[in-house]
């Protein structure tokens, strides 16, 4: 298959990254040369076959629904790049 | 170089330590002072030598007064900088995390300092731990201590050099497709990745978390089974960590294992192999079949596919967790996010913020990582893509399964080719990524391996052995190497530099 950059420019928005135009040109051609090579798996026949998300699989891992410490207000906040005494600050989300 | 630090190993400097023929002050000065030497080799991103001599101060006044200072007592260990430790810098190598300072400590860094270590510096790597020639990191390349024209590997490259070049005598790195292993067989040191869910990956900054697993690099597989006990064992705060009791691996390495069957897989001698690599690891074979070993073929027939699954399996997982960087909380924030190119005028000026600050934070292997997969998960092509990549992952996984009900271990070269230059692979990513092709398999089904010199090319670039074992097979894995070990003695050379 061959992705246009107009998709690609798409797939940019969706993982929230700005493009200049020339990058939009070589990430293109780079993401077309990387899933022509992956595009191989296609021809296994994997009809039956689970899907494996972790190599070694545990199921259902549970422990107490128990209030444990939290981090203190201003370490949490301390590598914000924008806030004040108490809140992260970010550009208006309301108009 | 200070007689202190030469032929160090961590076993060895813990004899001196207990004996008090040294103090852990003394020792971290040494490192300190070396580490300044040879700041050339940029293999530290950071460093804090008066808090790691304060802390060593403080083990030698517990070791005076008798009291107890663990396994590690007094010993400095350096740390890859994707592992926060609280209050210094955990950059990842990123511009994203350049000013970042963890207020807590991961898991394995609250059992080094238990056991008694001495964090020492924070050592570089590829960015967010993509890569695998350490190339990408925001802070420059680390060079190879072997030969200073070359990578030393990666992603864990500054971890590796750190101990080759006797800056630390014993490192952490990550390992998600090889990231340990493929280094440690550059640089001439063991590296071993234990099995998925041994280590706590808490405070470990999250690449691809189905596959992402802590391990250390040392001269010897002795220092390297007293490291893996140490940061091994089930925590709570990391739900994929296996509750199984951590065996002691050091008291078990020299008693000769009692049953080995060596795999030899034919797909791991294919096309693009070094010729002077695969002599060096037909040679390791041979040394193993004189001390009593059984040599068998096995057959993986899927991995093949390694490369590709990975790729598509690594980036899905790293797209999602990465979007945590925008901007908001922690990490990079542009200054400037006014609409700049064709379309932006009509986004929401905070999606714009996060775009703008991903967009500065992050260098260019991890956006097309992050692009990669964002698209193999998006609608309409998840099916095709990532699925698809989960169902051949478990016939990589199958293969091996069936491979170890006859063989206990699998051995092979760990990476095709020793070293290369650096920039020598830049502009052709495929062939970067092929230099894990006998590493990522391991990742993909969540079982051990570790490399262990094992020669030289006739320019003395070390080549690495890797040994596979099954999933909390660790103890067999070690013996098995030890085996390997006993016999030769590539594991005691050091690169001669000039400091």
């Amino acid at each position: 298959m061959s992705l246009s950059t107009e998709e690609v420019a798409k797939v940019a928005v969706l993982a929230r990254l700005r493009l200049a135009p020339e990058e939009l040109e070589t990430f293109t051609g780079q993401l077309n040369a990387i899933v022509d090579y992956v595009a191989q798996l296609q021809a296994l026949d994997t009809t039956g076959v689970e899907p494996l998300a972790h190599g070694v699989e545990v199921r259902n891992v549970f422990r107490d629904d128990a209030r444990g410490p939290a981090l203190p207000r201003e370490a949490a906040l301390a590598n914000a790049p924008k806030r004040n005494a108490e809140s992260f600050l970010v550009p208006a989300v309301l108009d | 170089m200070n007689d202190l630090l030469k032929d160090a190993t961590v076993t060895s400097l813990l004899a001196k330590l207990e004996a008090r023929e040294v103090s852990s002050e003394e020792l971290v000065r040494a490192y300190v002072d070396r580490a300044g030497a040879l700041g050339r080799l940029n293999v530290y991103a950071h460093l804090d030598a008066d808090r790691a001599l304060e802390r060593a101060r403080a083990i030698d006044a517990d070791r005076a007064a008798g009291r107890p200072v663990g396994p590690l007592g007094g010993v400095p260990v350096a740390i890859k900088d994707v592992l926060c430790v609280e209050g210094e810098p955990t950059t990842c190598g990123s511009r994203m995390l350049r000013d970042f300072r963890p207020p807590y400590d991961a898991t394995a860094i609250v059992k080094l300092r238990e056991a008694g270590a001495v964090l020492f510096g924070k050592t570089n790597m590829d960015e967010f731990a993509m890569g695998s020639s350490t190339e990408s990191s925001f802070h420059g390349p680390t060079l190879n201590p072997w030969d200073e024209t070359r990578i030393p590997g990666g992603s864990s490259g500054g971890s590796a050099a750190a101990v080759a070049a006797d800056l630390a005598p014993a490192s952490l790195g990550t390992d998600t497709g090889g990231s340990i292993r493929q280094p440690a067989s550059f640089c001439g040191v063991v590296g071993l990745k234990p099995t998925y869910g041994r280590v706590s990956r808490y405070g470990l900054i999250a690449f691809a978390s189905s596959l992402d697993q802590i391990g250390p690099f040392t001269h010897d597989l002795a220092d390297a089974a007293l490291l893996l006990k140490v940061i091994s064992g089930r925590d709570e705060r990391d739900a994929t960590s296996v509750d199984r009791p951590v065996p002691d691996y050091s008291a078990s390495l020299d008693r000769k294992p009692e049953s080995l069957r060596i795999g030899v897989a034919r797909e791991f001698f294919t096309e693009g192999l070094d010729p002077e690599v695969e002599s060096a690891v037909r040679e390791a074979i041979r040394v193993y079949e004189k001390a009593g070993a059984r040599i068998k073929e096995v057959s993986l027939p899927h991995s093949g596919y390694g490369i590709p699954v990975y790729y598509i399996v690594a980036p899905a997982e790293c797209s999602s967790n990465l979007a945590r960087y925008d901007g908001t909380i922690f990490g990079h924030r542009a200054e400037d996010w006014s609409p700049r190119y064709p379309g932006e005028e009509d986004l929401h000026p905070l999606v714009r913020m996060m775009m703008a600050s991903r967009a500065e934070g992050f260098g260019a292997e991890v956006k097309r990582r992050i692009m990669l997969g964002t698209f193999a998960l998006s609608a309409g092509y998840a099916d095709q893509y990532y699925n698809q990549a989960l169902k051949v992952r478990r016939l990589i996984r199958d293969d091996f399964d069936a491979a170890f009900q006859d063989v206990d271990v699998i051995v092979g070269p760990t990476s095709p080719t020793p070293a290369f230059e650096l920039g020598g692979r830049s502009d052709d990513l495929l062939s970067m990524y092929l230099s894990d092709i006998y590493t990522v398999t391991a990742n993909l089904a969540g079982i051990p391996g570790l490399s262990v010199p094992c020669g030289q090319t006739k320019t003395g670039l070390p080549i690495g052995l890797q040994l596979l074992a099954p999933a909390f097979a660790e103890e067999s894995l070690l013996r098995a190497a030890r085996v390997f070990e006993r016999e030769t003695d590539w594991h005691l050379r050091r690169p001669a530099i000039g400091s």
